[in-house]
């Protein structure tokens, strides 16, 4: 016969249980507003910006001028976003990184951090016309893994941009900068439109 | 017949008090000292707590954030919505029906109160 030991454990304290149910409710809210995390209407703002950075980089006398543009653009951009995570946080009286904020700037980072390097050694090797492309997908993959603690809408969008970012290693030089406006511009507009009208912001 | 509705009575007479004494029941609590059974419930205070930071979630979402089965999320949001705590639409897009749940002027209250009288818990034994 198995006779079970008599429990020593005792019973959670009262303030234990009251702040596990705050502990939880917190999370809970964290988990839940990472649907917003970066506003849709945020990346609307981000793509417009995208547009009028082609205008100005498609009018660069050279691929230093060109390449400056773009990245004075994904400067303005990240702090757009940075923005509106921060005045998502605020209200929700969490700090930044906390929660979604971090889950998306650690899922983000890595290979943004990997994109400015190759960007330096493909600069200067002379192989330029290769950056576009390389952008596009690492973007893409930031958004994919970023957005897996997001709506499913999210993952999507990452995919659409290393579909582009693949074309775009293969398509003619020449196009790279409209397929930068595709991606940076047409996919954020598109997908920052979805976000809003389907999830709010 | 009769005989069976006496009984049923009994039974719920008998539960009654026992709340009573329990100080326990379902719905908001009468006095400031009592915690809200309501939402004291695991998952509806997940529920009460994703509702107040969206204005909407459709049922998938909600789903999704307190990671329960399809099941447990109908019966939960109903009790919520019949404790006047959540608001429930259902509408189609194309021929999908969808649900979408949002958190009421009473629900917000509640989850308020809730903190408030978790908080106050919390601070009364760090004072002792």
């Amino acid at each position: 016969m198995i006779r079970l030991a008599e429990s020593t454990e005792q019973p959670p304290a009262l303030h234990d249980r009251a702040m596990d149910n705050l502990r939880y409710i917190r999370e809970t809210m964290e988990r839940a507003s990472a649907f917003t995390a970066v506003p849709g209407w945020g990346q609307v703002a981000i793509g417009v910006t995208a547009l009028a950075a082609t205008y100005l980089a498609a009018h660069q006398p050279t691929a230093r001028g060109w390449l400056g543009t773009w990245i004075a653009e994904a400067i303005i951009s990240l702090l757009i976003a940075g923005w509106l995570m921060d005045r998502k946080a605020r209200a929700l009286g969490a700090p930044l990184l906390s929660g979604p904020g971090r889950k998306v700037a650690f899922s983000l980072s890595p290979p943004m951090v990997v994109g400015a390097l190759l960007t330096v050694v493909l600069f200067r090797s002379g192989l330029t016309e290769a950056i576009p492309g390389m952008w596009l997908l690492l973007y893409g993959t930031g958004v994919v893994t970023g957005g897996m603690f997001s709506v499913n809408v999210v993952p999507v969008m990452g995919i659409c941009f290393m579909i582009l970012g693949a074309a775009t290693l293969f398509a003619p030089a020449g196009w790279s900068n409209w397929l930068m406006a595709a991606g940076f511009g047409g996919l954020h507009i598109i997908f920052g439109s979805i976000i809003a009208r389907k999830y709010g912001g | 017949m009769a005989k069976a509705q006496a009984l049923r009575r009994e039974i719920k007479k008998g539960q009654t008090e026992k709340q009573r004494l329990r100080g326990v029941h379902g719905g908001a609590p009468h006095s400031a000292h009592e915690i809200d059974r309501m939402i004291h419930e695991r998952l509806r205070l997940g529920i009460i707590s994703a509702l107040a930071v969206n204005d909407s979630l459709t049922f998938n979402e909600l789903k999704h954030t307190v990671k329960t089965t399809d099941g447990n999320l109908s019966v939960h949001a109903r009790k919520l919505e019949d404790a006047g705590y959540v608001n429930c639409s259902k509408t189609f897009e194309g021929r999908t029906p969808k649900t979408e749940f949002s958190l009421t002027t009473a629900g917000r209250r509640a989850l308020e109160r809730y903190i408030d009288h978790m908080e106050a818990l919390i601070g009364k034994m760090r004072k002792q």
